[in-house]
């Protein structure tokens, strides 16, 4: 067990001393890539806490990085906030959603979650829409270079821009490592596979899944105040069920209920897309054709197979 | 590793010339010729905007060879790079980066959709790229954007909807009920229109916003006030032929008000198609008339062919697909601004791309000529917006036919904003 | 206009909503039934049934009326057909793994989308309905057609009725539903099963595609809202119930439209949808869904 346990930091610092270092053998292009994959990782990475771990199958996602993105977009457009109460305003709203989506839509479960999740996300779009005066609707707004600016480093250049979707990143993944491992994570994961058995061991559902969608919510949050701040725009197309599949496809793609899945499958997506519309103006072809091969060879996600063929101690 | 990702055709072309063959077989005066200048063009591929993207498309194409044919721009061939945004904001900031950084484009352009066009403005500002938009939203002269981001092409919607209430108060009618979509090119639309037709002392006595997610409309018509003397409509996407459609359901043989629409609703739709019968008679907005009018300038001609557009608007190689003949002349337009600005500038490389946009800046007067088929324009350097006439059509047996022209000078407004004081 | 006459567009156009909703539910509440399957590509199917009628209506001359059936019979069955060889070179593959499903199916709407935007192309376009009939009311004029389609609908649903309760197919289909293992121990084969509910259910779709395409075009994009919608009728009305789908249909369908007449247009869209889902925060299990 603890020879697992270091094996298992080394794997997951190792990663984040690879990525410390990609911004000076990337490309800038590649670069500021890396730091999009990151952030987008971090809403996988909640996602993965709420689907690949506690098993809630949410098609809702949308509205949580959006609550974090306007969270943080508002005031900064507003009142001229800065990154840093902007980024904390953003991961408070992502995670209060969540914790009201959860009292509500945690009175189901499986397939009716995912419904519920979906409507309630849906009605979010269209509030957006609806208070378009205040949120500028569809067209969003951009964030401006007065509130990107964290303790005088501009946000909208190169190297602070990834550094602070580095930091994120890596404290996504070493919370949500640290999570697995502790007491808590097991509990989630009992909720996925007996939930009527963690009853019986004396665990409230609820209770445990309205943490796991809350957490996932801070996620989800964190990414979206980083989108508005890093990259500088905030609309209300990141609400609409694209934004709730993306995350879904992310951790199945790389491995639901693995830590590094949520990062890899990011990263293999925009690889994907990269890739396909370079080959061909229809580059959706491609994409298809390669989700469905991938699934084909690798049906749990990537790192799922290999944890389940090869390496049974991965997280 | 410095370029980024190469597209695998070009990589194919450099694998070919290392081998030395290609080298081998070029005649000897295409080496000594100057590297060309790179246009990247943000694309509407795929997502909702596509039927609009597919004729921004051809149109580009077809002025970058008469471009390339009279001898490029100062002397330098021009190649464009088409990259799919998907007609969403994340994809655009995505491909306005990837044009610049991977593929070393020496400015950006074409988008239309607004949201995307947001979206990916800030990028632009980031990277010191000109971002040469085709929107016609009110986005740029709002002061929204940024100094690198310029609307040359074609006149925003702010200054289209202006021109439009005079001559709708004079000949139509004075109680307006609007119906239009609930986002900001709907919301444009009824500020600006309210505003003007205000000040012809008319009235709008009704706004229907009908929300973007909507693929059915006959349950929002008894919305409509039964005094209401023109209905204005405006729609856009998927859904515009099924709006008029079930608009002329609705009305049927019953006594209905004057219609008067934007073309946008009926964008690559056929006026003659089944169902549309009811439109006869009923007057549209267009920025460039898409059925060709008798007093067509001198150019008309010239464009429609050089597009492969026929005399009603549709594509010559099938008389069923219909042009987005009102918008498409924006791209067009844009790139022989960008001719011009960079002949004015000496344009060399990405070093002068600040030099590039100060020239755009200092453009004003744009006449009549091949460059600009849609017709003579003013640019405002301050606001980086462009003004241009509009016209009105009704549809006559079928057809649009055009009634009226505007000036340029009944679109102006004050300035809202000054990007020249701006830093870069 | 008076509320009577308002309330009474609200409601037709309400029903023709309900029955459009209903066919296409249909279709997916067997395969989600039957197979456990989420079907994100279901409302690739609806487009495919629109974007062929489309097609057929144009190339087989004749009469409208004509054209419009001879698509109404040809869509579906080639789409059920290609739904076939999708579950026997895909889905079956994966052993209906429902995680895996979902990657797939996502899959297989990029491969569907970008084989209409190539094929077809990205405008909308319209098929001519089999009959031209306006019934002017005193208020308001009305789409014959649009009656037509709610007709359809209930007759279709009926033949689907009688297919699951009568007949021995779809007796299997239901064993099916209820235990897989048991049934393979009868000696069904859940195979063939599992390809045949798959062809229905994309059949069905198809269908409604093709009913719906004179009231709204072709366009390569119109799956989307009826997969959302297909998704939440089906929830609502409760799991595997051909009569819960119904009804759901109807009150989705009816609360669209009457919400429509009191609240601006997406104020109305908020309530429905805050509406519905509130009907499965407090009755999870859905309308007529039997308690787990």
């Amino acid at each position: 067990m603890r020879r697992n346990g270091l094996r298992v930091w080394a794997l997951h610092l190792a990663l984040l001393a690879v990525l410390a270092s990609a911004q000076f053998w990337l490309s800038p292009y590649l670069a500021t890539n890396l730091a999009r994959i990151m952030v987008l990782a971090v809403f996988a990475m909640g996602y993965n806490l709420a689907f690949g771990y506690t098993g809630l199958l949410s098609l809702g996602h949308a509205l949580l990085l959006a609550a974090g993105m306007y969270a943080a977009g508002l005031p900064a457009l507003l009142w001229g906030w800065s990154a840093g109460p902007a980024f904390i305003a953003g991961l408070a709203g992502g995670g209060l959603v969540a914790a009201v989506l959860g009292l509500l839509a945690l009175r189901t479960a499986g397939v009716s979650f995912m419904i519920v999740t979906l409507m309630f996300a849906q009605a979010g779009f269209l509030t957006l829409l609806y208070f378009a005066p205040v949120t500028r609707g569809n067209d969003g707004f951009a964030v401006a270079a007065a509130s990107r600016s964290f303790l005088g480093f501009d946000l909208s250049t190169d190297t602070p821009r990834f550094l602070a979707a580095f930091a994120i990143f890596a404290t996504g993944l070493l919370v949500s490592l640290a999570l697995m491992r502790s007491p808590f994570g097991r509990t989630m994961i009992a909720m996925r596979e007996n939930e009527e058995r963690s009853r019986m061991l004396g665990y409230n559902p609820f209770t445990v899944k309205l943490a796991a969608l809350t957490l996932s919510g801070l996620y989800a949050g964190a990414a979206g105040a980083a989108y508005a701040l890093l990259f500088g725009y905030v609309g209300a197309s990141f609400a609409t069920i694209q934004y709730s599949i993306l995350p879904m496809l992310y951790v199945l793609m790389g491995g639901a209920g693995t830590t590094l899945g949520p990062f890899l499958g990011a990263l293999l997506m925009f690889a994907l897309v990269e890739a396909a519309t370079g080959l061909t103006t229809a580059h959706q072809f491609i994409i298809g054709a390669a989700l469905v091969a991938l699934v084909l060879f690798a049906p749990k996600g990537i790192l799922g197979t290999v944890r389940e063929r090869w390496a049974k101690w991965l997280p | 590793m410095s370029n980024g990702l190469l597209h695998p055709t070009r990589r194919g072309l450099l694998l070919a010339g290392g081998a030395g063959l290609l080298t081998a077989a070029l005649p000897g005066h295409v080496a000594a010729q100057a590297a060309p200048i790179r246009i990247g063009f943000q694309l509407h591929r795929t997502g909702i905007g596509a039927a609009y993207g597919r004729w921004y498309e051809r149109t580009t194409q077809a002025a970058l060879k008469a471009i390339n044919d009279a001898g490029g721009i100062a002397g330098r061939p021009v190649e464009i790079l088409f990259e799919d945004d998907a007609t969403d904001p994340k994809r655009g900031s995505e491909v306005v980066d990837k044009l610049t950084q991977a593929d070393g484009c020496d400015l950006v352009m074409g988008t239309l959709f607004s949201h995307v066009v947001m979206g990916s403005a800030p990028r632009a500002g980031e990277l010191k790229v000109p971002y040469l938009v085709c929107s016609e939203g009110y986005h740029v002269a709002s002061g929204a954007l940024n100094r690198w981001t310029l609307q040359p092409g074609i006149t925003d919607v702010r200054a289209q909807i202006s021109t439009m209430a005079p001559w709708v108060a004079a000949n139509l009618g004075k109680k307006v009920t609007m119906v239009f979509p609930d986002y900001a090119f709907g919301h444009d639309h009824r500020d600006f229109f309210t505003k003007a037709v205000a000040e012809q002392g008319g009235e709008v006595i009704a706004q229907i916003a009908v929300p973007p997610t909507e693929t059915s409309f006959t349950r929002y018509f008894p919305q409509i006030p039964a005094e209401t003397e023109v209905l204005y409509h405006v729609m856009v996407g998927p859904a515009v032929l099924t709006f008029v459609k079930e608009l002329g359901e609705f009305y049927g043989t019953g006594a209905k008000p004057a219609l008067f629409g934007f073309v946008d609703s009926l964008e690559a739709v056929d006026t003659a198609t089944p169902g549309l019968e009811f439109l006869e008679g009923s007057h549209f907005w267009e920025a460039h008339p898409r059925v060709k009018p008798a007093d067509a300038g001198e150019h008309e001609a010239a464009y429609r062919a050089a597009v492969g557009v026929d005399d009603n608007g549709a594509s010559v190689s099938d008389a069923k697909d219909i042009s987005t003949y009102s918008h498409m002349f924006s791209t067009w337009e844009t790139l022989y601004f960008i001719k011009q600005a960079m002949e004015a500038s000496g344009y060399a490389g990405p070093a002068d791309r600040q030099k590039l946009v100060e020239a755009m800046e200092a453009i004003s007067d744009l006449p009549y000529g091949i460059e600009r088929p849609q017709g003579a324009k003013r640019f405002n350097g301050k606001t980086h917006q462009v003004f241009g006439t509009q016209s009105i059509s009704q549809v006559q047996g079928g057809k649009l036919v055009k009634v009226h022209t505007t000036t340029i000078e009944e679109g102006l407004y004050e300035d809202a904003v000054d990007y020249t004081t701006m830093s870069f | 206009m008076a509320f009577g006459p308002f309330l009474l567009l609200a409601l037709m156009e309400g029903l023709v909503t309900a029955a459009v909703l209903a066919l296409a539910a249909a279709g997916l509440s067997l395969v989600f039934g039957v197979m456990r399957v989420v079907n994100v590509a279901h409302g690739e199917f609806y487009m495919l049934g629109a974007v062929l009628a489309w097609a057929v209506t144009g190339m087989i001359p004749g009469p409208a009326a004509l054209t419009f059936l001879a698509a109404l019979i040809i869509a579906p069955v080639l789409v059920a057909a290609l739904a076939a060889v999708a579950d026997g070179l895909i889905l079956k593959r994966l052993n209906y793994d429902p995680e895996a499903t979902i990657v797939a199916t996502i899959g297989l709407l990029y491969i569907l989308q970008q084989a209409a935007l190539s094929l077809y192309g990205p405008n909308a376009n319209p098929v001519p309905a089999p009959f031209e009939w306006r019934i002017q009311l005193p208020w308001f004029g009305y789409s014959g057609y649009k009656l037509f389609v709610v007709l359809a609908a209930l007759a279709v649903l009926l033949a689907l009725w009688t297919f699951l309760s009568r007949t021995r197919a779809g007796l299997i289909m239901r064993a099916t539903q209820v235990d897989r293992m048991t049934a393979q121990a009868f000696g069904i084969n859940v195979d063939r099963v599992y390809m045949g509910t798959f062809a229905l259910g994309a059949g069905l779709a198809a269908l409604a595609g093709v009913l719906v395409v004179p009231i709204q075009q072709a366009q390569y994009l119109m799956g989307h809202d009826p997969l959302l919608l297909s998704f939440i009728v089906v929830i609502i009305g409760g799991l595997g119930s051909l009569r819960g789908t119904l009804v759901a249909a109807v009150v989705i369908g009816l609360s669209d439209g009457v919400i429509s007449m009191f609240f601006s247009p997406t104020l109305a869209k908020i309530l429905a949808t805050l509406l519905v889902a509130m009907v499965l925060v407090l009755r999870p299990q859905g309308l007529f869904g039997a308690r787990a």
